[in-house]
């Protein structure tokens, strides 16, 4: 890059750092342009509160996806973040390094195992067992939750440790001179130090589960319903496009755009909260 | 009651120790699960042959072709991308509104889940620029995706090197270029190799974006053009569609038997370049 | 660093250009996931005697057929409608074969036979258990298809008076509804006949099985067209494949497959 001289590096590196910036405005232009108009002409309490999605008739109420969404994603937490928490404490302060050089790699590996084969796993193995000893169709919201909340395990597990190991020793060293336990010390010094970044593991973790769509698809059994019990079958935002995008023309097809500004809406939310958190962090450090 | 803190450190140790004996055991199980069913099925022949009556029978070769492709045409253009802003971000500029929100616009990015680049791939690559469903489209789309993981470890990693090593260089007549270039990348690199290979895992691993931009053709493809069904694409439909379990299988093992060998050859050469330097 | 990604460049920018140099005509058929398997085995033996075509088949469904003939994404869309949509108007259509929808339960359960009465009961949650049916003691898990679905306007527009049930299972393909019908004992559902296998039962309708000469006399009444939509008038390759699809040779192997031939 000589030929460019200093100014001209700082100019290239100036462009490339808007990359993101424009991707993330042109997914928004065009998401927006395909889906707005539909929810205002359709009216946006009727499209996010009606529990009518009957597209052949022009119904298009989004109301049990979205509760079915938030019922996955809370239950996905439930079982993943606990886990996912403990696991990172457990590693960090009272296994032995060993353990953690050996533990963390493999958790890093299971981040890049397709979402299709943890659906795939719930459809064979989980889906069966749901059906055979609680009952309703195996699909469900239960085996939806289950397999959300092992997919996300690597995303809390691996950020949780970074930001517990981010807190400096001295702070454990200063606690446990005073008397304190090693569980009073993580309890009370490591994990207040670490706190943010752990909230940020969960709500990234909640980011991924909200926005994961196959594996949904294929063992939360779709149905258009507002769940009443975990046994039920539900069908989340992302399924939703996903599963009628493909046969979906006119008015069907715009609804599925809107579907997808409703979700892209609360993700920048959600990341909002998250990036809040992650630099507050920093600013600790 | 008061348990005393000797009894409560053993009764956390214990649950953390459970936590974390569970989660350890689920992630064994899910890949024992896919090893023990699909190693059987692997073999040279099924990975060098073509698919056969839609993936029934025969071999994974031109899915093999779409999984290198796709990933390498989305990280030629994330990872140059993706360094230069976050040494645009360190390196060159300080903290300012700009910087912010080039932040804000990077962690939402990463947060957009992979149906919406799919729908965003669909009507802006494939349609409106009129790339149809091709290894282009579907490259560029996972571009986008894996943009912000790179940005984000290459900016941690960046971060993370000592600010003494810029004085030294500075002093030594560098410019900031050379700087960037001969000390600070080269520092970096553990750190961004990390988000390579996270990079890599997810546009491996990825299925909605890109049966809505590159297709699920099963032919061997013979240009940039065309249309390419990735092995994960691949595992889906077998599985899904029920076409053969036991080629599924197979497709999955071997997936995570690639994604291994590329980790640890990562970790390899990476280790090496640290021991040379040294 | 500057090296590896120039070398790159000129490595992709080669790669690119050598694909617009190629002399083979290039065919792209989108839609309709219950042809596709179809259009793919159609497509083999076309190239085979035709070496200079390429041809490229994608699922996606009907709409996607009938939005990428439209475009220009695909030259022929596929779509298996009872009746087409105002998108397709200026499409030109050709039925290239007749597709049965049978209804399939588990090889598990004893039923054999459903009435068109007894189907829309089930499909509308009225009859909730086997046993209503003369069948075991469990209850009835229905698996429908996603709103759009070719196959399930046309199943309802036959049964007539389908209000889905609020729990029935969607499934976004025929081979998704059969492997999860397959899995669950209880279950019930529909696909496309070109698509039944040994891992399904399908049930007569009304005491008549999906045959071609029940088809024919009009015993059996789940059947809906499949069409391929080019734009405009169909020329060139484009035109020899349809034809090919519609000739004898091409009917055998959409026969053999479990597709209804049209000649």
């Amino acid at each position: 890059m000589r030929i460019f001289g200093e100014n001209g590096v700082r100019r290239i590196l100036m462009l490339t750092a808007f990359s993101a910036i424009s991707a993330l405005l042109l997914i928004a232009l065009f998401i927006l342009n395909e889906g707005l108009p539909f929810i205002f002409r359709y009216g946006v309490s009727n499209f996010l509160f009606t529990s009518e999605w009957i597209p052949a008739k022009g119904l298009f109420g989004i109301f049990p996806m979205i509760m079915s969404s938030i019922w996955v994603t809370l239950g996905a937490m439930m079982i993943g973040a606990p886990l996912g928490v403990a696991g990172a404490i457990f590693l960090t302060e009272y296994a032995p390094p060993a353990v953690m050089k050996i533990i963390k790699p493999t958790i890093e590996l299971l981040a890049s195992i397709p979402s299709v084969v943890y659906g795939f796993i719930g459809v064979m193995v989980l889906a069966p067992i749901i059906r055979e000893y609680f009952g309703g169709p195996g699909l469900s919201l239960l085996a939806g939750c289950i397999i959300l909340g092992i997919m996300i395990l690597p995303t809390v597990i691996s950020i949780s440790i970074d930001s517990i190991l981010a807190v400096p020793r001295s702070y454990r060293e200063g606690s446990l001179a005073l008397g304190a336990t090693t569980w009073q010390t993580t309890h009370m010094v490591t994990l207040k130090a670490a706190r943010s970044g752990i909230v940020a593991s969960i709500v990234l973790g909640l980011g991924r589960a909200i926005g994961e769509t196959m594996a949904v698809i294929m063992v939360a059994g779709n149905s258009v319903n507002i769940p009443s019990s975990a046994l039920d079958s539900v069908r989340t935002l992302t399924a939703n496009i996903a599963l009628e995008m493909s046969y979906a023309t006119g008015m069907h097809r715009q609804a599925l755009f809107a579907t997808g500004v409703v979700l892209f809406i609360v993700i920048i939310i959600l990341n909002s909260i998250a990036s809040t958190a992650i630099r507050k962090r920093k600013t600790y450090k | 009651m008061i348990i005393s803190p000797k009894n409560m450190q053993r009764g956390v140790v214990s649950i953390l120790t459970a936590a974390t004996a569970i989660t350890v055991l689920i992630l064994i199980f899910i890949i024992f699960f896919i090893l023990e069913k699909g190693l059987p099925v692997l073999s040279l022949n099924f990975l060098t042959t073509n698919p056969q009556d839609m993936g029934k029978s025969g071999g994974i070769f031109p899915t093999i072709i779409g999984t290198i492709l796709l990933p390498a045409i989305a990280l030629l253009i994330a990872i140059p991308l993706g360094i230069f802003t976050s040494v645009y971000l360190c390196e060159y500029t300080k903290e300012t509104i700009i910087t912010k929100i080039i932040r804000f616009a990077t962690d939402c990015l990463a947060g957009i889940p992979s149906i919406i680049f799919g729908l965003f791939g669909y009507i802006f690559f494939v349609n409106t620029l009129e790339m149809g469903w091709s290894i282009l489209s579907g490259g560029l789309t996972l571009a986008v995706m894996v943009l912000p993981t790179i940005i984000r470890t290459s900016e941690e990693a960046i971060r993370s090197v000592p600010q003494i090593y810029r004085q030294v260089s500075f002093s030594l007549g560098a410019s900031r270029w050379q700087t960037v270039k001969k000390v600070v990348l080269p520092n970096a690199l553990p750190g961004i190799v990390t988000g390579v290979m996270l990079s890599i895992g997810r546009s491996i691993g990825e299925t909605a974006a890109v049966i809505f931009t590159a297709g699920s053709s099963l032919r061997i493809p013979t240009s940039l053009f065309d249309s390419v069904r990735t092995m994960s694409v691949h595992f889906y439909i077998l599985a899904r569609e029920g076409l053969s379990n036991q080629n599924a299988y197979g497709t999955a093992a071997a997936l995570i038997i690639a994604v291994l060998i590329i980790n640890i050859l990562a970790y390899w050469t990476m280790h090496r370049f640290i021991a040379k330097r040294n | 660093m500057k090296k590896t990604i120039l070398a790159s460049l000129v490595v992709a920018a080669v790669f690119m250009l050598s694909g617009c140099g190629k002399s083979k005509t290039s065919i792209t058929l989108a839609g309709s996931t219950a042809f596709q398997p179809f259009a793919e085995k159609l497509a083999e033996q076309y190239m085979e005697q035709n070496k200079n075509v390429n041809i490229t088949v994608q699922g996606g469904g009907s709409s996607v057929g009938i939005q990428s003939a439209n475009s220009g994404a695909a030259q022929i869309g596929m779509a298996d409608l009872v009746t087409l949509p105002a998108e397709a108007n200026g499409l030109t259509p050709t039925v290239v074969a007749q597709d049965g929808v049978v209804i399939v339960v588990n090889p598990k359960n004893s039923i054999t036979n459903l009435t068109s009465d007894q189907i829309r009961d089930i499909f509308n949650g009225k009859i909730t258990n086997w046993k209503e049916l003369g069948g075991q003691d469990a209850p009835i898990t229905v698996v429908s298809r996603e709103a759009g679905s070719g196959t399930r306007s046309s199943f309802e527009e036959i049964i007539k008076n389908v209000n889905l049930l609020k729990n029935a299972l969607i499934q976004d393909s025929n081979g998704t509804v059969r492997e999860t019908v397959a899995n669950d004992p209880n279950s019930v559902g529909y696909l496309s006949h070109g698509l039944v296998n040994e891992k399904v039962k399908a049930l007569t309708v009304d005491n008549s099985e999906c045959t071609p000469a029940n088809i024919a006399d009009g015993k059996y009444k789940l059947v809906r067209p499949i069409f391929l939509l080019v734009k405009g008038t169909p020329q060139g390759e484009i035109k020899n494949f349809i034809d090919y699809i519609l000739s004898a040779e091409g009917q055998k192997t959409i026969k053999s497959d479990g597709l209804l031939p049209v000649k």
